[in-house]
């Protein structure tokens, strides 16, 4: 009877090897937030404005996938730099995998980790296992809702937008929806907001079919079926074609698009089966 | 509990815990739908359509409430018309940071105003109507207008003397405040002399607000020394009222005309009794 993964990752490889990736997540996710708190606290303003567009050194603009497709349903093409921002961000993410910005940028990531882990903790296993397209389903709704309205309606209610608003402009009321999320995805579903109905991610999603960096079941003839990356994966049905896709012909890369690139798989793995590689367009492969 | 907490939904359709040792694709067994009558298919597609529909309708009653509330706030400078600017602000509050003075706030949840959208109240901290515009300059989508270059052509709101019976100014007293903070002084406000009927020897300078000129910045409500301000800056289109099109200003066509519109005047014949 276990209920959660990572001892024998811990016996086989020590501390640091069995949570790298999942510190050095939180490191990201922790010096994204920093950097924007940075200039309401200090003055120093290395990143200005929010998660749904922001400046970076008073020089390069970012722009969220969702908001600039929103903008553009909404009221047309928007002004240069949201455009550019958008380009930045379409390019960074097609490198390091489309929704590589849910698990090492997004503040609601630690909300729904948090949840899932207090469901381990308190072992609750039941809850809405609703479709992982129903977040495609959204999307759509999101964008027609702006289409239709030409008015941004979804960033009234949007949670991401509203966490990190809230954390960064000081927006405390906007927090109780990061709380609302917690409590949906310990009690009602599990990995239901990020998992299951989360347009943001849906958008960014939708990158990953060009996506360069991937996790690879490099050494999948090793597994041990000891299950523990299934049970640590917030996506778990990427994993399945990589690591036992190898009878029908299919290759160790895990080219789910759902995959967030956490990390957790290599992490928790005592038989060291996964590892992070770059795809380059020219079919070589870089190992990190 | 063990391998319970595993998640098979989009590997295959198996009761939950179990999974196929291998990966079947496309079977004859085990495939994606197999284990799912259409009852169970259609129900749960219809539960998701539900779901997905209480979301859109939640959203669409919360844009309507929200739509009718967002008055008294004022948004920056160059800012486009409402509902435009409703489907181009990014709501990423760069605005905001640009503000030398903090006037411009993002709305937090529920608040009169779209949720993080910029805002400002001119009796907190008004305009200060920035030679250089920084707000407009820092924001990337286009919602407050790069087409605005002089500040003095900012139309923000309209300020209203709203309260006529607490105004010093209408009291007979000689306030003017509003008229000396005003940052177009002498065109967006007037001070308009006018016979003191009450003491019958006195004069009221009545401030009078142009709307040809009014930004507004807010500065004369803020600087109102009433209690709850008699001068009030309001969005423009709550209180700014329009002609009908088909209207025609008599002096302003015979001005145009260079003379009278109807050729010459009509002479009647004089009726005198018993004529």
């Amino acid at each position: 009877m276990k209920n959660r993964p990572g001892p024998e990752a811990r016996q086989q490889k020590g501390w640091w090897g069995a949570y790298r990736w999942l510190v050095l997540r939180r490191v990201s996710q922790l010096l994204v937030l920093t950097l924007f708190l940075l200039g309401p606290w200090t003055g120093a303003w290395l990143l200005r404005g929010n998660l749904s567009s922001s400046v970076l050194l008073e020089s390069v603009p970012m722009t969220d996938l969702l908001l600039f497709a929103q903008l553009l349903v909404a009221h047309g093409l928007p002004a240069f730099q949201a455009v550019l921002g958008f380009m930045v961000v379409f390019g960074l993410y097609l490198l390091l995998g489309g929704r590589f910005p849910c698990s090492w940028v997004c503040p609601v990531n630690l909300v729904t980790d948090g949840a899932s882990w207090m469901r381990a903790r308190l072992g609750i296993t039941g809850g809405w296992r609703g479709s992982r397209y129903t977040r495609y389903g959204v999307l759509l709704l999101v964008l027609l809702s702006a289409a239709w309205s030409g008015v941004l309606l979804w960033e009234w209610i949007n949670p991401v937008a509203l966490t990190h608003r809230g954390l960064v402009f000081g927006l405390w009321t906007g927090l109780l929806v990061a709380a609302g999320i917690f409590f949906f995805d310990l009690l009602v579903s599990p990995h239901g907001w990020c998992g299951r109905l989360c347009p943001t991610g849906a958008a960014y999603s939708l990158l990953s079919y060009g996506a360069l960096l991937r996790v690879d079941a490099t050494r999948r003839e090793a597994c041990t079926d000891c299950m523990d990356c299934y049970l640590v994966c917030p996506e778990p049905q990427v994993i399945d074609p990589a690591l036992r896709g190898g009878s029908l012909g299919l290759g160790p890369t895990i080219v789910g698009v759902q995959c967030t690139n956490c990390g957790r798989c290599i992490d928790v793995c005592p038989e060291n089966v996964y590892e992070f590689a770059f795809h380059l367009p020219n079919k070589s492969r870089v190992a990190l | 509990m063990g391998t319970e907490v595993v998640e098979t939904d989009s590997v295959a359709k198996e009761p939950r815990g179990r999974r196929p040792a291998t990966l079947t694709k496309g079977g004859k067994e085990g495939t994606a739908t197999a284990g799912m009558t259409r009852r169970g298919f259609l129900q749960k597609s219809a539960g998701q359509a539900v779901g997905l529909g209480v979301i859109g309708l939640l959203l669409w009653m919360h844009a309507r409430s929200s739509d009718a509330q967002a008055a008294v706030a004022l948004r920056p400078p160059g800012a486009l018309p409402e509902s435009s600017f409703l489907g181009s602000c990014l709501r990423c509050g760069l605005c905001a940071r640009a503000c030398p003075y903090d006037t411009i706030k993002l709305a937090d949840v529920g608040s009169a105003v779209a949720a993080g959208t910029p805002y400002f109240y001119a009796r907190e901290i008004p305009c200060e109507m920035c030679q250089e515009i920084p707000c407009v300059k820092a924001c990337p989508s286009g919602a407050l207008d790069p087409g605005l270059l002089d500040i003095a052509k900012a139309r923000m709101g309209l300020a209203v003397l709203a309260d006529q019976e607490n105004c010093l100014a209408f009291l007979g007293l000689r306030c003017e405040v509003c008229f000396q903070v005003c940052p177009v002084m002498q065109k967006a406000i007037t001070l308009e002399m006018r016979p003191n009927t009450r003491s019958g020897t006195h004069a009221l300078f009545l401030p009078v607000v142009h709307s040809a000129h009014c930004t507004g910045c807010g500065k004369c409500e803020r600087a109102c020394v009433l209690d709850q301000a008699a001068i009030r800056v309001f969005p423009r289109g709550m209180v700014k009222g329009e002609l009908g099109h088909h209207y025609r200003l008599g002096w302003e066509e015979k001005e145009k005309m260079g003379g009278p519109l109807v050729p010459e005047q009509m002479h009647f014949p004089v009726r005198k009794p018993g004529g």
